[in-house]
């Protein structure tokens, strides 16, 4: 294990050569608020960077596996490579990054914080999705946002079959085509609401994410159709 | 779970290494099925006409040289024979049902785990490290391969319900997944004559893609047949002689990866299988939509 200096914060070098993922995700926890820490030869490793609770500033090189970033509470992370299923996985805050693709369930359940994949993500993207926000700039795959409750994905290319079935109170932008619409998921008009919310996360996923091609004035808006479920209870409660 | 690897090599400058290449793949999938694994490999040291027959006998042995002399007189041609660990590799020149009637009468313990005039396959139960050991599975060469490790959820631990499955010379199936129509698909087949091996879920869409290839399907066809026949989750890779698909069902619940570059094509059920392999970093990696059969063809 090395230290390298850079001019602000010594960045905490972890390679998974040298490490268990157990032993990179102990020394993760035990670092000071605010480190910054680079993992290294990551290879498809899964697991790596979940659980953490305070904030950190995280870049993992090259590929990483399942659930990248899952259960984080804090920590920026972003991945220099693609990643394998389950990316951010019960995401509560923090912005997880990555530079190339993401496989399936990308940010499944994530009750906050942003997820952005700065080429494609696969089936099921979204998926349960609980208030977090998930910015895919090319295309999703199929099922995606099914039955997801709050929060807003946006989608920069196409999305596949299916897309928001069973949709509850999450809404979903896409600036490509959808191959289809799940059950009870349908389009809406977009409102000026829409406009600023997509733009708040084209500002937040920066302007080398990939999203260029995307017109806020110019997406389409897929939400909840509300023929699958009544919250009677919940009538008026805000999400 | 069960893992899949595969690895079809286009840059002949790479065959002697198939082994050193696949052992880590397979190896490294040894969390997603702890219970058995399976190889098929395919080289071209078979003699023109012959074909090679890869058998087992594990738990009364057998005197190989012996059976293959008995074997060569009563064909008329000579056996060779290659030993390996319970494990004998037998090349004969001879049409497979001659050779496959003389085994069952002259040696019914001894099972016929696959054959092929250029594939070769070893299965058994334990972790993929212990098989590839083995057999010596890291030394061979080849221009493809395939393996498996197995997570039985459908039927028994043993070699027998190993995969990969074998309905043909020369072709291997591998699943990861699980058919929930099995036993009816099975029933239609053995009333039209075909006979299986095991009660294995697998077996049968091994079959059935036999039984289609006979009829005069392309093996892409016979894959999307099974699309439209087979109930469940399954990431199929099948391999023969020169061809090596893969395919996900409608809802891709069983991971696959693909890796290509100018001098392969590797597959695997997780990224981290396919990081040993040189070059890839720079190879096009993707993951098959569902419904799509994805096939390589050796030219």
């Amino acid at each position: 294990m090395t230290q390298v200096l850079n001019p602000t914060v010594a960045e905490v070098v972890l390679s998974c050569r040298e490490l268990t993922t157990r032993q990179i995700n102990g020394r993760l926890r035990e670092l000071p608020e605010g480190s910054v820490v680079r993992i290294t030869e990551a290879r498809g490793t899964h697991n790596l960077a979940v659980g953490l609770r305070h904030r950190l500033d995280i870049t993992i090189e090259g590929n990483a596996g399942y659930y990248t970033a899952g259960l984080s509470d804090g920590p920026d992370v972003t991945v220099e490579g693609s990643v394998g299923w389950g990316l951010a996985e019960n995401l509560m805050r923090g912005v997880v990054r990555v530079r190339g693709n993401a496989s399936e369930s990308a940010a499944a359940t994530a009750h906050g914080g942003t997820v952005i994949v700065h080429g494609d993500a696969s089936s099921r993207a979204g998926i349960s999705l609980k208030g977090g926000t998930l910015a895919v700039a090319g295309d999703v795959g199929h099922m995606s946002g099914f039955m997801a409750q709050a929060g807003t994905i946006l989608v920069g290319g196409d999305a596949g079959h299916a897309l928001g079935d069973s949709l509850y109170e999450a809404i979903i932008y896409v600036g490509g085509t959808v191959r289809s619409l799940g059950a009870d998921s349908r389009v809406e008009d977009l409102t000026q609401a829409d406009v600023r919310r997509v733009r708040d996360i084209l500002d937040i996923a920066g302007r080398d994410a990939g999203f260029d091609h995307v017109d806020p004035e110019n997406i389409t808006r897929v939400a909840s159709a509300k023929q699958l479920y009544n919250f009677d209870a919940l009538k008026n409660q805000r999400y | 779970m069960c893992g899949i690897v595969g690895l079809h090599l286009k840059d002949p400058a790479l065959e002697p290494r198939l082994g050193e290449f696949l052992v880590p793949m397979i190896e490294d999938l040894t969390g997603r099925g702890p219970d058995s694994a399976g190889l098929a490999l395919y080289d071209r040291s078979v003699p023109d006409g012959s074909l090679r027959w890869s058998l087992r006998a594990p738990d009364t042995g057998c005197d190989w040289s012996a059976l293959a002399t008995r074997l060569g007189e009563d064909i008329g041609q000579p056996a060779d024979v290659e030993v390996k660990a319970d494990a004998c590799l037998l090349t004969v020149k001879a049409p497979a049902d001659q050779v496959r009637a003389r085994l069952a009468e002259i040696a019914p313990h001894v099972t016929v785990v696959g054959v092929g005039a250029a594939m070769t396959m070893y299965k058994d139960v334990g972790t993929a490290r212990q098989v590839c050991d083995r057999y010596g599975i890291e030394q061979a060469g080849g221009y493809q391969g395939v393996g498996h490790t197995r997570m039985a959820t459908e039927s028994a631990v043993t070699t027998r319900h190993s995969h990969p499955f074998s309905p043909a010379p020369d072709l291997a199936l591998v699943h990861n997944g699980s058919f929930s129509n099995h036993a009816s698909i099975r029933r239609r087949l053995e009333d039209r004559g075909l006979v299986f091996e095991t009660d294995n879920d697998s077996e049968v869409a091994a079959r059935y893609i036999g039984d289609r290839l006979d009829q005069g399907d392309s093996l892409d066809d016979a894959m999307r047949m099974v699309l439209k026949e087979f109930d469940g989750f399954f990431t199929l890779l099948v391999t023969s002689r020169d061809e090596f698909a893969v395919m996900r069902d409608a809802f891709a619940c069983k991971p696959l990866v693909v890796a290509e570059t100018d001098a392969y094509v590797a597959v695997a059920s997780e990224y981290h299988a396919l990081a040993t392999l040189p070059g890839i970093d720079g190879a096009r990696v993707f993951e098959p939509q569902p419904e799509e059969v994805h096939s390589w063809v050796k030219t």
